[in-house]
């Protein structure tokens, strides 16, 4: 009887052990799958020429030039609306965890209405922003793509943030309470400096996101061979370039969609790989 | 002799206070005098409500909003409890030590310059005379002195816990409160805190929260013994402890309940 027992868990150690090996295999293979076509696609054609021109004429048909235009308008882009959502998000992040800590309720709710934002699709975003441009009477520019991202990546930002503070101890507010401090002061100085590591990774997560989505910008930024000289003029993004060029009948520039994506997923990695230094040193 | 002094002038003296969490009374009409000097040591079971009368007095409390407080706490003439005065201002007439240390997230200077800042001071020639000042009243100075600008959790519990101390010194108190400070060290750490208290309670006030019975004993000069959130008894330590006048502080002495 005991060592029939004895076996049954034996055998259900094994099994789940081994459910779990398989998981993690599948994840490492699909996620090797995609880095290695876009790697072995793409890489070929990322020449100092792709990246460090914009578009020439004739280059949608296999013609001179590069995708300077869409890595910066992708960084202006994507700089801006990080900029503009960590201006929002920091201030109501610290009113969440600072002034409506004890707001059990009303905090609930928030959180609930956040998680929601995060979970729409950015092609929502992108129409209503689209909606609102027509209304206030804008252009697809550089302006447009900013706000609309912007509104895309607080949610993400915030909850990051909001998330990072949750972590810091209630104590450290009754400390410092007791030292004379008021809550802006405890917020400003205690707060932002034990959550920095997490404040950081809140800003680049969100950074990496807006500068990857393609829905939120297709229709409120536009498009261009141009580099932007103004908030007003349309902007091309790494995104779009991938999309637009993936759609053409010709193989040269399908394979610079694949550029594109490599250039993109270099991006992101040193996005990730400074977030992780920045927070390592602040902590 | 001292307690008919002390009851004269007292630290810190409290009327009617009651402390309502909901519909429960967590402390039901509490009226105590805290001698100036020495230590008074706040004594009681597990949810006497011991933690809560200390930090009614520098308010705390004003953290969870679910508690109401009616009453008077006096410190130097000031209600600490009316709406009107700056909370922040009496605040600083107490230092606080907590079960468990709680450095900032900053430096160990920084820690002891926190408070001073708040309070306006910005020559750093003064700051770092202050620092060194404090430091030493904990018996820190000389473990700390070359790595000042290091991260303050980088020290061992023991070490923070007197770099708190120190930090509360910092504000210039006239009264230290502390919440069961020695319950998170180590015995030679405890040991140091309570040695601490021991020079300290000559030039402040000390109202210490404990649980441990002989740590009362060793420290106590007043004690006022609470119950279910009365004050049961209250006197001079020594009265108190050798002859012990109530059922439930005599039960309490002998059973630890």
């Amino acid at each position: 009887m005991n060592s029939l027992r004895k076996f049954i868990r034996q055998f259900e150690e094994r099994v789940a052990l081994r459910i779990m090996q398989l998981s993690f295999a599948l994840i490492v293979l699909v996620l090797g799958a995609i880095l290695f076509t876009v790697l072995s696609k793409g890489l070929p054609s990322v020449t100092w020429e792709i990246i460090s021109q914009p578009p020439q004429g004739g280059y949608h048909f296999g013609g001179d030039g590069g995708i300077l235009n869409a890595i910066v308008g992708s960084l202006a882009l994507a700089l801006g609306a990080a900029l503009l959502a960590f201006l929002v998000s920091l201030p109501v992040a610290l009113l969440m965890n600072i002034h409506l800590a004890n707001r059990k309720k009303t905090l609930l709710g928030v959180r609930f209405v956040l998680d929601v934002l995060w979970g729409v699709p950015s092609i929502v975003y992108g129409a209503f922003a689209f909606t609102l441009m027509i209304y206030l009477g804008f252009r697809a520019s550089l302006l447009a793509g900013i706000v609309t991202v912007t509104f895309l990546i607080i949610p993400i930002m915030l909850r990051a943030m909001d998330e990072a503070l949750q972590g810091v101890p209630k104590a450290l507010m009754e400390a410092s309470t007791a030292l004379g401090a008021t809550k802006t002061q405890i917020a400003w100085t205690v707060y932002l400096r034990s959550a920095a590591p997490g404040l950081i990774t809140a800003v680049m997560l969100a950074f990496g996101r807006g500068i990857g989505d393609a829905a939120s910008v297709l229709f409120t930024a536009g498009y261009t061979d141009y580099i932007p000289t103004s908030l007003g003029q349309p902007v091309a993004t790494l995104p779009l370039a991938i999309f637009f060029q993936l759609g053409s009948p010709v193989p040269e520039v399908r394979e610079r969609a694949y550029a594109a994506a490599v250039v993109l997923t270099f991006l992101i990695l040193i996005i990730s790989l400074t977030s992780r230094r920045l927070s390592r040193v602040k902590s | 002799m001292e307690s008919s002094i002390a009851r004269t002038d007292a630290a810190v003296s409290v009327r009617n206070l009651v402390v309502r969490s909901g519909k429960t009374e967590i402390l039901k009409s509490v009226s105590l005098d805290i001698p100036r000097n020495g230590i008074t040591v706040l004594l009681g079971p597990s949810g006497c409500g011991k933690t809560t009368l200390l930090r009614s007095m520098n308010r705390l409390t004003d953290l969870d909003p679910s508690l109401s407080l009616s009453g008077q706490i006096l410190i130097d003439e000031d209600d600490v409890l009316s709406k009107q005065g700056d909370i922040t201002l009496i605040r600083q007439k107490m230092g606080l030590l907590l079960q468990k240390p709680q450095p900032l997230p900053m430096s160990i200077f920084e820690n002891i310059a926190y408070g001073m800042r708040l309070k306006g001071i910005r020559d750093m020639v003064v700051l770092r005379r202050r620092v060194e000042k404090h430091l030493r009243e904990v018996a820190l100075w000389d473990e700390v002195k070359d790595r000042l600008n290091h991260s303050a959790r980088m020290l061992s519990v023991g070490q923070q816990q007197r770099l708190c101390l120190a930090r509360g010194l910092a504000i210039n108190p006239e009264i230290i409160l502390a919440d069961e400070p020695t319950s998170a060290l180590d015995p030679l750490s405890s040991r140091a805190i309570e040695e601490l208290f021991k020079e300290l309670k000559k030039d402040y006030t000390v109202v210490l929260v404990t649980h441990i019975l002989r740590q009362a004993k060793r420290l106590a000069d007043h004690v006022i013994f609470l119950y279910l959130g009365d004050v049961v008894e209250q006197g001079p330590a020594e009265e108190m402890f050798n002859n012990p006048k109530t059922e439930r502080f005599k039960e309490y002495l002998t059973l630890g309940i």
